[in-house]
């Protein structure tokens, strides 16, 4: 096959694959109401293109598959026949087909050797009768290749019988009648027929100016009519060159990608330079610099960004067959369509989010007279949301079935010594719920041939959690099921910790990250609270954190071949930086010679050479453009063989609420949220007040930003601008933190607050960002705590301060 | 006549080494790498190749030669696989040189030793043997 014939297919396979989706769609609303004679038509039209485009390219089988559904089709269409939901099945067999045959095209080339006589039957079994012209010999092809089409054709489609003979001509411009795209000037009266006529003439003799030219030479027209009349042409014509949307190939977009990673880091590293030395006009450059850069990454990665709906799309057909299959009525709702992700996350939450409607329709809904004995509508309704807060993707699967049978898995729970028989009483509906997702649970009394019994919901929590989401389940009793799933928007860029260990940097993901903790070997005793010195637990090197024990990990160990014994012995140092780091219900203390910065890392995956190295889960490329190693913690976690020494999970729950009530009387933070990724804390005793004020009220005065307060300017200084940060999203209204400095009042702009915390451990010096005192661990979020007194001070105040203080003083 | 070829040359050990040209993205000079946790030693680590992160491979260690002295920068000569691009650490880069056919000989049966099964023959120049690398076996026997 030539290149481009191979083009004409793959172009026939993209629409293909799109028109069939549509179907698969329009099939099941059709169901549901089966006079839309709108639906009916678009099905229609879309399997008689895909039979048209099939049979000039010579896949005979598809088009067989697809004549047998066209002549079903335009029976319903004719009003011959009315829908039933047998019919419904034998076209959904056919799109299924198609699907098939389309696939083994993309894939091999050819048709493939499948037999469709079964779904051909099923469809002709409706509309035997009637001998379409078509029916027998193999219709002629169509007479070269059309768009599918769209919305430029109110008329009814031809039926069967009338696609073998050539369609006239669209009226559109070609070589033959170029003299038509002067029609509209001819009507206005501008320009006589007959002189065009003249010009065309004048061209077939060999003149070889175009008409227009012709025409503006003889002074019959300015060159503007023509321009005019070439753009009346092209509106008339359907314009499908203006349609705002390029399909571009996925491997352009990743190396658009890469390359604007490049960039960001050039961008940081003359940052860095320009930071330190003296310039002239270069910062101001390299500031443009930066804010194009990011918003060029920003763009970049949004042409990466689709809709939930391209997942959700494939929902009505499953939701309908699943509810025929166990015989129940069941109405999807679907709220938060255009919620945009990553294609890649996308993806990688198909196969769970399938899994889940499945088991909601299955195990959650009950059928029709159960429904009705309990007052509830005979129809059960299954309602996904998803929507966007602080730069993660919720999503939620609620069916109003009959909810968990808690009493059910607890029994099963504790038959199965899935749970120590000392935790029962601790645990709350919610936690028995949660079991579900332990592997091997199940509570179906009947296994249905729906939901895959015993694997399932394990399988769904360990995908999402692999791709550093998480999944809960709440449940009420005849109320019904909610599922949370929460998933990063992109998997291309994450929030990770630096560290540094013997000499290489390596970055941490901020979804297994707990805290950080300074470990001071030398203390003589283990205290009640915080950490004591090391212990030893059957050669396994532990701490006590807030009474429990953790065990100890060195990071330059916990990357060894599998087969070497796991050395245990820990750095000598006096003191010991540790990483908490949570994983599986597994806590453990990762010790690092130094801990660095929160960053935002672009994730590289390895190559196959290195994909087997355990504990690596790919590479990255930081500021100054060395590349750093991503650290896979879940397989850290079991190839140092690490399990909580206690034999109890701790969960961050447990570890929070422990350490609030043994540390009641620290000091309290004020948490903010910078912008989407940035979360920065202020100690809640150097604030007076918060305050909101609308955006407006923001004045300059003395080449600074001030508000009118209480009567006084009030200096305004920006947290995210200080610390180098993207700005936040703008609000009608902004907070202002107002504390004193200098015995005098300013203002802080830090974003949103979301929460005041207690602050359980000291925060992390962390090295080169001025204003900030350390980073600490906050709701499992690296958080930069603000230190007021060097953030103000570079904010360059003081030749301020006295002007204000003297407008103040009066 | 036959055919010519063109190979890209590298000096390891002072013996003249080369790569068909086709198989060669890019050559460089001594470039910063990240360390790899201790693995197959022949893989060092990992560099940044605008953008793209490629793993490191030393010839060295591959064909069985001795240690690069301490203080010799490795050149990277970067050649293209079906993982995507790979760097070979190698002493010297050298230039492009044509060689014919009839010039080319299988390596002798004593060449089993250790790293000898990566030689594919050699050109026979008129001042020095040129030895062929089978790029292919060197890459496998590299894997972690």
């Amino acid at each position: 096959m030539s290149s481009s014939d191979d083009r004409i297919v793959e172009e026939f396979l993209i629409e293909s694959h799109e028109n069939l989706d549509q179907l698969d769609r329009d099939l099941v609303t059709l169901e549901r109401d089966p006079a839309s004679r709108e639906v009916l038509g678009r099905v229609f039209r879309a399997i008689h293109t895909i039979k048209g485009t099939c049979g000039f390219l010579g896949f005979a089988r598809l088009q067989s598959v697809a004549h047998a559904g066209e002549s079903l089709l335009s029976r319903l269409r004719d009003g011959e026949l009315a829908l039933t939901p047998e019919m419904t099945n034998a076209l959904l067999a056919m799109v299924d087909a198609i699907r098939i045959i389309l696939t083994s095209i993309e894939s091999t080339g050819g048709e493939g050797e499948g037999d469709y006589a079964a779904p051909i039957a099923a469809l002709q079994r409706f509309s035997p009768a009637r001998a379409t012209p078509a029916s027998g010999a193999t219709p002629a092809p169509v007479p070269g290749f059309k768009k599918p089409v769209g919305k430029a054709s109110p008329v009814a489609e031809p039926s069967p019988p009338r696609v073998t003979t050539p369609q006239a001509p669209a009226p559109r411009f070609t070589e033959s009648q170029p003299s038509r795209l002067f029609d509209p000037l001819v009507d206005a009266g501008r320009i006589g027929r007959d002189k065009v006529d003249e010009a065309e003439r004048l061209q077939k003799l060999g003149d070889p100016r175009r008409i227009g030219e012709i025409l503006v030479d003889q002074g019959l027209l300015q060159p503007h009519e023509v321009l005019e009349a070439l753009v009346v042409h092209g509106d008339a014509h359907g314009g499908g060159v203006t349609d705002g949307h390029v399909r571009v190939d996925v491997k352009l977009l990743d190396r658009l990608m890469n390359l604007v990673s490049e960039l960001v880091l050039a961008r940081n590293q003359i940052l860095q330079y320009v930071g330190t030395h003296e310039f002239g006009a270069l910062p101001a450059t390299s500031q443009r610099l930066n804010v194009i850069t990011s918003e060029l990454q920003e763009g970049i990665m949004k042409t990466r960004m689709q809709p939930i709906s391209t997942l959700w799309n494939k929902l009505p057909r499953l939701v309908r067959d699943v509810s025929t299959a166990c015989r129940k009525d069941v109405r999807l709702e679907m709220d938060g369509k255009d919620t945009e992700l990553d294609k890649t996350v996308l993806e990688a939450i198909r196969d769970p989010l399938m899994h889940l409607v499945r088991n909601a329709i299955d195990h959650g809904i009950e059928g029709r007279e159960i429904r009705t004995v309990c007052g509830k509508p005979a129809e059960g309704r299954l309602l996904l949301r998803a929507y966007h807060e602080d730069a993660q993707v919720y999503i939620e699967i609620s069916d109003d079935g009959a909810g968990i049978p808690i009493e059910r898995i607890k029994r099963k729970a504790l038959d199965r010594h899935l749970i120590e028989a000392d935790r029962v009483e601790h645990m709350t509906d919610h936690d028995w719920a949660n079991l579900i997702f332990l592997p091997g649970f199940s509570t179906a009394q009947q296994i249905t041939n729906v939901s895959g019994r015993g694997v399932g919901m394990d399988v769904v929590k360990t995908n999402v959690e692999a791709i550093g989401g998480a999944v809960e389940v709440q449940t009420q009793p005849t109320v019904g099921t909610t599922i949370f799933l929460r998933i990063p928007l992109t998997l291309a860029i994450i929030p990770a910790l630096i560290v540094t260990d013997g000499g290489e940097r390596y970055a941490i993901p901020q979804a297994n990250l707990q805290e950080l903790v300074r470990l001071d070997t030398s203390a003589p005793a283990p205290g009640p609270s915080g950490p004591g010195a090391i212990e030893d637990v059957h050669g396994l090197p532990v701490c006590r954190l807030r009474g429990a024990l953790l065990p100890l990990v060195p990071l330059r160990h916990a990357l060894c071949p599998p087969d070497a014994t796991f050395p245990r012995e820990l750095p000598s140092e006096r003191t010991l930086n540790l990483v908490v780091l949570q994983s599986d219900g597994r806590v453990f203390g990762l010790v690092v010679d130094e801990i660095n910065d929160a960053e935002e890392i672009v994730v590289k995956p390895l190559v196959d050479h290195l994909k087997r190295v355990p504990g690596l889960a790919g590479a990255t490329i930081l500021g100054d453009g060395r590349v750093a190693l991503i650290l896979d913690v879940a397989s850290i976690a079991r190839h140092a063989g690490v399990i909580n020494a206690s034999g109890r999970s701790t969960s961050p729950a447990d570890a929070a609420s422990a350490s609030a009530a043994e540390c009641a009387g620290r000091r309290k933070l004020l948490l903010f949220r910078l912008n989407d990724e940035r979360r920065v804390a202020l100690p809640l005793e150097r604030v007076t007040r918060l305050e909101e004020f609308a955006s407006g009220a923001i004045e300059r005065a003395g080449g600074r930003e001030v508000v009118q307060y209480r009567g006084e300017i009030l200096p305004v200084v920006r947290v995210a601008e200080m610390l180098g940060e993207a700005p936040g999203e703008s609000d009608a209204t902004m907070q202002i933190v107002v504390l004193p400095w200098r015995g005098r009042p300013i203002g802080l702009i830090a974003g949103r607050l979301i929460d005041i915390v207690e602050q359980i451990d000291e925060e992390q010096p962390v090295a080169s960002r001025q204003g900030v005192a350390g980073s600490i661990v906050l709701q499992q979020r690296v958080t930069d705590v603000l230190d007021v007194d060097a953030l103000v001070s570079n904010a360059g105040l003081e030749g301020f301060a006295p002007e204000t203080a003297h407008a103040a003083g009066d | 006549m036959s055919e010519l070829r063109q190979l890209c040359t590298f000096l390891l050990e002072g013996m003249l080494y080369g790569i068909e040209v086709e198989r060669v993205q890019e050559v460089m000079s001594a470039h910063e790498i990240t360390r790899l946790p201790a693995r197959n030693a022949a893989v060092r680590g990992l560099l940044n190749l605008r953008g793209q992160i490629v793993p490191v491979v030393d010839l060295r260690h591959c064909l069985g030669l001795s240690a690069r002295p301490v203080g010799v920068a490795p050149a990277n000569v970067v050649v293209r696989s079906a993982e995507g691009a790979i760097s070979l650490w190698v002493d010297e880069i050298g230039d492009v040189v044509e060689v014919s056919q009839d010039a080319f000989e299988r390596p002798p049966a004593a060449l089993n030793a250790r790293g000898g099964e990566l030689i594919r023959g050699a050109y026979k120049l008129e001042d020095r043997l040129l030895l062929v690398l089978d790029i292919a076996r060197t890459l496998q026997s590299a894997t972690v």
